[in-house]
């Protein structure tokens, strides 16, 4: 339950969503560990008005509806995991994740507007709402493409335990 | 103090013609079109201007030439607001003392 | 002496868009700018927008720049660039100075000021030091010019200016200190604070900056704890190493030509100070003149390019341009899209502020 003291220490202090201010919110939601696909998951809790995510997801798994300050909501049963909210979000606040992709790893796909970029393969540091360095994360692809308009995602996997944790890697020093 | 030479949204910094400049009795090299402002901070330098009364030191604030604080002697003309003015070849650039002194007829 | 139907001060966001709506409905249109190149501050704004897809949400700024800049080529508007609006006279007549060289006075039907808003300053000890800058300022050197004023930022103020430049700053390859905010919660969209704050750069509410120090340039900075009363609490004093202060303290409308040609004032806190007063589309108290953007009140440049094609339209519209019908519809659809901008809990006490500017009766 959410608190005045976790409040306090929120979003609008810290600059970051608290996990009790994300699980108060009904526009995020952790996609279940026994989801077998990726899924959309968005950290937009304040009423904004905005819609791309809406209107770019071609199966339309995203609702905000006719009010456009309405709080994005994923239909996980519709919801392919197909990325392209990612980039189109203007807010950059929606990744995508899979819990156990494979033995002991989650895989998270973000968006990252930064350079270097990491090479695929590479190990990089990954970092929590408050740029806190969580775990090490293995680059499985680096994914570039006209369409998401010079957002770059990064799709990584990292250890299980951090599965809500993680949700960015930290940038790389300048070549 | 730097040319930002790659960038994630705006990509590489495109070629362009260099000018020379010569700023205070010093020649340097500055992009062709950019304004004296963006040279002057590409080569390091710190401060534009002296304050007339007490000399302190003075760079630039709006960066779009409203606010008249990096105004400098350029080809001998003083107050130029050099983050709305354009390098040019042979410019001659000096930081200016004070309100500057006219070193040219009109 | 010249003549034209329309003279467009300003050819940002607002001016250019007001300019488009107007040269769409028949209207000749002249658009002035001081500057060498058209824009205003769009062509620093690298990010995408917020909105709906009306809205062009999703788009990087630079690139709704461009698109205006075609449309306005493609519908022959005549531009003037370094062209200084210095005066307005007897309510149609406007004196521009041409590259800094020849006076020119332009007798226009209609004018629209389009002129934006700029930055506040906030002083303290140092403030006047090279180093410390508008927020705007740091964005126009890393996006428009591409040099970095420096590498250690303190950003001052967290409303979405502060927010974003921060996020820009770290783009172009600076590192981000510090983001201080006097009010004990932070002022910009969520989802900004969010991403800068997982990148590693800590907010500070309830704190200001209370001095900077160097000799030539800034060498380093001092924040400080506020009370609830806004005083700095003793003994709570931080250093930071930083070689550029920004200050992300809000602008104000550059009503200047406004006032000088004879619009009647109202003073909107919320929206940056003195405005002119107008109405609902846009005129001021000088029925020939009209407002777009920034001037009548400082938003955001999606706002301002939805006043922009308003303020167009309704100019046109006085001209006899568009029947009745058609600009009813037109004006309409873009107060509509207008309106969602101004919802939700950042966008509604730009509403009502907005609101009390038109509901305020003159005299």
């Amino acid at each position: 339950m959410e608190t005045k003291d976790t409040y306090e220490k929120g979003l609008k202090i810290t600059g970051a969503p608290s996990l009790d201010e994300l699980h108060a919110s009904p526009c995020y939601q952790l996609p279940p560990k026994e989801r077998r696909a990726l899924a959309a998951v968005i950290e937009c809790i304040e009423g904004i008005p905005c819609n791309p995510c809406e209107t770019s997801c071609p199966v339309g798994a995203i609702t905000v509806g006719d009010e456009i300050t309405n709080l994005p909501v994923v239909d996980f049963e519709k919801c392919t995991g197909c990325g392209i909210c990612v980039a189109a979000c203007p807010g950059l606040a929606i990744y995508l994740k899979k819990y156990e992709f494979k033995e002991n790893l989650s895989y998270i796909a973000f968006p990252f507007e930064y350079l270097p970029l990491p090479p695929e393969g590479a190990t990089v540091q990954m970092v929590d709402r408050y740029g806190e360095y969580v775990c090490d994360g293995t680059v499985l692809r680096v994914v570039k493409i006209k369409r998401m308009d010079r957002t770059t995602v990064v799709h990584v996997s990292y250890p299980n335990d951090y599965y809500e944790r993680v949700v960015n890697m930290k940038r790389l020093p300048a070549n | 103090m730097q040319r930002i030479i790659d960038h994630p949204v705006l990509g590489p910094l495109p070629e362009v013609k260099m000018v020379r400049i010569i700023v205070d009795g010093e020649s340097l090299m500055a992009r062709e079109g950019e304004m004296i402002a963006a040279a002057l901070i590409a080569t390091g330098k710190k401060y534009f201007r002296k304050t007339v009364k007490t000399h302190e030191p003075r760079g630039i604030y709006c960066g779009i030439g409203r606010c008249t604080d990096c105004v400098m002697t350029v080809n001998g003309i003083p107050n130029v607001r050099t983050c709305v003015t354009p390098v040019e070849e042979g410019m001659v650039i000096e930081t200016q003392m004070g309100y500057g002194v006219w070193k040219q007829e009109q | 002496m010249e003549e034209r139907e329309v003279v467009v001060i300003g050819a940002g966001p607002a001016g250019l868009s007001a300019a488009l709506e107007a040269a769409r409905a028949g209207a000749h249109v002249l658009l002035v700018d001081e500057n060498s190149k058209p824009g205003g501050q769009l062509f620093k704004q690298i990010h995408k927008f917020f909105g709906s897809h009306e809205h062009r949400a999703g788009v990087r700024g630079i690139d709704i720049g461009t698109q205006l800049l075609e449309e306005a080529e493609r519908l022959d508007i005549e531009v003037w660039l370094d062209a200084e609006a210095c005066g307005i006279f007897n309510t149609t007549d406007v004196w521009i100075v041409r590259n800094k060289e020849k006076s020119v006075t332009v007798r226009a039907k209609r004018i629209i000021l389009a002129t934006g808003a700029v930055e506040n300053s906030v002083n303290f000890p140092g403030w006047s030091l090279p180093g410390v800058m508008g927020a705007g300022a740091a964005q126009t050197m890393i996006n428009l010019h591409r040099v970095l004023p420096g590498q250690k930022i303190l950003m001052v103020g967290s409303g979405n200016v502060g927010i974003i430049v921060s996020y820009q700053l770290l783009q172009a390859g600076a590192d981000v200190k510090a983001v201080v905010e006097a009010a004990p919660r932070l002022g910009g969209y969520g989802v900004h604070t969010a991403k800068v704050r997982r990148a590693g750069v800590p907010f500070y509410t309830s704190h200001t900056v209370l001095e900077a120090r160097g000799t030539d340039h800034v060498e380093s900075a001092t924040i400080v704890q506020l009370d609830d009363k806004w005083k700095p609490i003793p003994g709570t004093e931080k250093e930071l190493d930083v070689d550029t202060i920004c200050i992300a303290a809000g602008l104000t409308p550059l009503v200047e030509l406004a006032f000088a040609a004879g619009c009647e004032p109202l003073y909107s806190p919320l929206l940056g100070g003195m405005v002119p007063w107008h109405d609902r589309s846009m005129a001021t108290s000088i029925p020939t003149i009209y407002l777009a953007g920034d001037i009548s009140g400082v938003e955001e440049a999606s706002t301002a390019m939805e006043e922009g094609r308003m303020a167009g339209l309704s100019a046109a519209y006085s001209l006899g341009y568009v029947d009745r019908e058609t600009y009813a519809v037109g004006f309409d659809a873009a107060e509509k899209r207008m309106l969602a901008l101004r919802s939700g809990m950042f966008g509604q006490k730009r509403r009502d502020a907005k609101a009390a500017i038109v509901g305020h009766s003159r005299g």
